[in-house]
């Protein structure tokens, strides 16, 4: 199957194939609320799993969404793989190929291996996280939050706050939000902004108590404590004075603001303990829709391409 | 030895272009012999010369062979063969190797390998020991070897003191100390060109500032002790001015840039794959005008490959692991000739004679094609077109970043020390 369509990053995406993946995103949504939340869409198929780097939601909802899709599921773990014993990227890719899959899904803490990987397979290839480049179907799992409590993209304006540089959700976000029609300020101190956000079709601020009173959703990244070794930052607690969504700094958002975090979350450091179980908080959401988005993606990539109900059979007989 | 008659082409060399034969015999041009006088020449080997220059061979300062060490990706014999076939008659052996050559020793090693090598391998040897920033290597008995340019590429000499000390040291030498500019602390490690498609990719980068601050502070060096630099690979607009400047104060520097320089930009890193990957990394479309132009207007001495060849599997790994480098011996002429719009004599000044003259190589290369001279020739076809097959290449490696190009100008012929070892763009052993 050359010509094997890839999920690489959203800044390849156009807003049609976004809102397509999000109105699949709906009925996947629906099928999860079922007392039997599985369809056979993907029976037959056989999906794989490549991270090289842990992860613990990205990796658990893409599992348990090849369940729902009834695919079968080849585990790979690194730490018990021939990694371990020096194998290679291409020779392990090479070895999962041979064995027969339609689709692997890569994580890896470089940017780019995604791109690589579907160079070397005929199957499909979905990016669950390359380095600091894309992790597309967080930002799909956003969009679909934020249209969930919010109604909508077009005409909001999101602040993502913290380390923009070193953040494959930041780059992600940037281009699925603004595709879809919002705003997006960048709050960082300068040192985590990219050297050049030229191109980007962002504003860009340091004071984040003048943002946050203007913004429908405020997106905080987690701060990482290697930041300070690499003269970054001075600390956490400058930090957390300057950039945390601390509980002060909640009273500045409007009414309808929501709250957002990729997880995991640094409690004490971008979001305060309390701020994050907030009613106001959709961390939680984010989790939950990412099964379904999960879903939309794999179906999107390795379904019949027929008629939907006929692959989600039981819809009506609800 | 075989006797060669080089006919029916055009000399081309330093002093000038006229339609002559050339006679080679026991290793030297026995004959110059212009069409004009119709005489046939008799020899062994008779060279197709028509419709092409007939040069000096080149000379590269920057090839890296890679042995001793990593024979994977290169050895002397082959890397030489890549080189004879792109119409080089010298090439300067870099000193990263395992180990690097740093001691007479392995100095002695490569210079015996070289002597079976298909063209003429000089080598280079490291400033420091270990090329680990911190003891000067034994400059006067590897310059009694006929080392004439130490460097430690693939790193800079960080320590600046030091590099004062190396200059002051060498300049009773009469050699030239070359250096490859990266502010390693500035440079972090950088995959690619910091800036705007950097930061799309996500990619660590490295800032054009990290060259050039180093070109600053060898300046300074020149011109505090008087001291021979040679700067490598320069790849930035700023990098250029300053060399400009510097040579506009009289001081003793010299630069080479590479054709991927003046060829490819940073935005070839886009597809991720590690064959873009090179040190210093590809620039911007600002930078790539900047080195054309420092070539057109005469800032740039020379054009060197810093041919890297890599084995498949090193260049396999992830953007950000995979081992800077890229090949250069067999496109160079060609990208050159394609995609600079100098003449041909400008070109040949650029690739054979001026680098000649900075590593004192030019009492066998790049000299006048004239009775007497040693045979060290190339017969260039200047409207040949090629395709660039990684597959068909002579190096061990096949790292090239332009597969699938189309180039016009290839090499036809090369004759060192008086044999063919590239007769009608095949290697003869």
């Amino acid at each position: 199957m050359s010509g094997a369509r890839h999920l690489l990053g959203i800044a390849e995406l156009d807003v049609a194939d976004i809102e397509r993946l999000l109105r699949l995103t709906d009925s996947f949504v629906e099928v999860g609320r079922r007392r039997m939340p599985k369809v056979p869409a993907l029976q037959g198929r056989t999906v794989t799993w490549l991270f090289y780097e842990s992860s613990t939601r990205t990796r658990l909802s893409f599992e348990q969404a090849a369940k729902r899709l009834s695919a079968d599921t080849l585990n790979f773990s690194v730490p018990t793989s021939s990694v371990n014993k020096g194998e290679s990227l291409r020779d392990t890719v090479a070895t999962i190929e041979a064995m027969g899959v339609d689709a692997i899904v890569v994580r890896h803490a470089s940017s780019g291996v995604p791109h690589q990987v579907a160079r070397w397979v005929s199957g499909s290839v979905i990016n669950a996280g390359d380095g600091w480049h894309e992790h597309p179907t967080q930002a799909l799992l956003d969009c679909y939050t934020i249209r969930d409590h919010l109604g909508g993209l077009d005409g909001l304006h999101v602040a993502i706050v913290g380390d923009i540089n070193h953040s494959r959700v930041a780059r992600s976000d940037v281009w699925a939000f603004t595709k879809l029609g919002a705003e997006v300020t960048l709050v960082a101190p300068p040192t985590l902004l990219p050297p050049s956000v030229e191109g980007w079709p962002v504003r860009v601020g340091h004071d984040l108590d003048a943002v946050l009173p203007t913004v429908d959703v405020v997106y905080l990244l987690r701060m990482q404590r290697e930041r300070m070794a690499e003269a970054l930052l001075p600390s956490l607690r400058e930090y957390t004075a300057c950039y945390g969504l601390t509980r002060r700094r909640v009273d500045l958002l409007r009414d309808k603001a929501i709250v957002m975090h990729p997880g995991p979350m640094n409690r004490g450091v971008e979001i305060a303990a309390d701020v994050a179980d907030l009613p106001r908080s959709a961390v939680i959401d984010q989790v939950r829709n990412g099964v379904a988005v999960r879903m939309a993606v794999l179906y999107d990539l390795l379904g019949s391409g027929a008629d939907l109900s006929r692959d989600l059979p039981g819809r009506d007989a609800r | 030895m075989k006797s060669i008659a080089v006919r029916g082409g055009e000399v081309v060399d330093a002093t000038g272009r006229r339609r002559a034969d050339v006679l080679v015999e026991d290793g030297r041009i026995a004959a110059v012999v212009p069409q004009e006088e119709g005489r046939d020449l008799a020899a062994d080997l008779t060279l197709d010369a028509g419709g092409c220059v007939v040069a000096p061979g080149l000379v590269d300062l920057h090839t890296h062979l890679r042995q001793p060490g990593a024979e994977e990706a290169e050895t002397i014999e082959t890397g030489a063969r890549a080189a004879a076939l792109g119409g080089f008659t010298c090439v300067l052996a870099m000193p990263n190797t395992t180990p690097a050559i740093d001691s007479a020793g392995v100095a002695r090693e490569v210079l015996e390998l070289g002597r079976a090598a298909c063209c003429d391998v000089r080598t280079s040897a490291a400033i420091t020991v270990g090329r680990a920033g911190t003891q000067l290597t034994p400059m006067a008995e590897l310059a009694a070897l006929g080392v004439r340019l130490f460097t430690d590429d693939g790193t800079g000499v960080q320590d600046g003191r030091l590099m004062r000390r190396a200059l002051e040291y060498a300049s009773a030498l009469g050699v030239v100390l070359a250096q490859h500019c990266e502010d390693a602390v500035l440079s972090g490690g950088g995959a690619m060109n910091e800036g705007a498609w950097s930061s799309r990719l996500g990619l660590p980068g490295q800032p054009p500032e990290a060259e050039e601050v180093m070109v600053m502070r060898d300046i300074a060096l020149a011109r505090m002790t008087g001291g021979r630099v040679h700067f490598q690979h320069l790849s930035t607009r700023r990098s250029l001015e300053l060399v400009a400047a510097a040579k506009a104060d009289g001081l003793r520097v010299t630069c080479e840039v590479t054709p991927h320089h003046f060829t490819l930009t940073e935005a070839a890193c886009a597809t991720y794959d590690p064959v873009f990957k090179v040190n210093p990394p590809l620039r911007t479309d600002d930078d790539v005008a900047a080195v054309r132009a420092g070539v057109a207007a005469g800032v740039v001495d020379c054009i060197a490959t810093d041919h890297a060849p890599h084995a498949p599997e090193a260049k396999e790994q992830p953007f950000d692991q995979a081992p800077p480098g890229m090949l250069g011996l067999e496109t160079a002429l060609a990208l050159a000739l394609t995609h600079l719009d100098l003449p041909i004599t400008e070109v040949l000044a650029l690739m054979s004679w001026r680098p000649a003259a900075i590593i004192g190589a030019d009492d066998a290369h790049g000299g006048p094609v004239a009775e007497g001279r040693p045979a060290n020739l190339c017969v260039i076809d200047p409207t040949a077109t090629w395709t660039v097959d990684p597959d068909r290449l002579a190096s061990r490696s096949c790292n090239t970043p332009y597969t699938g190009m189309r180039l016009t100008g290839r090499v036809r012929h090369t004759v060192v020390d008086g044999e063919a070892v590239v007769v009608d763009a095949e290697a003869q052993r």
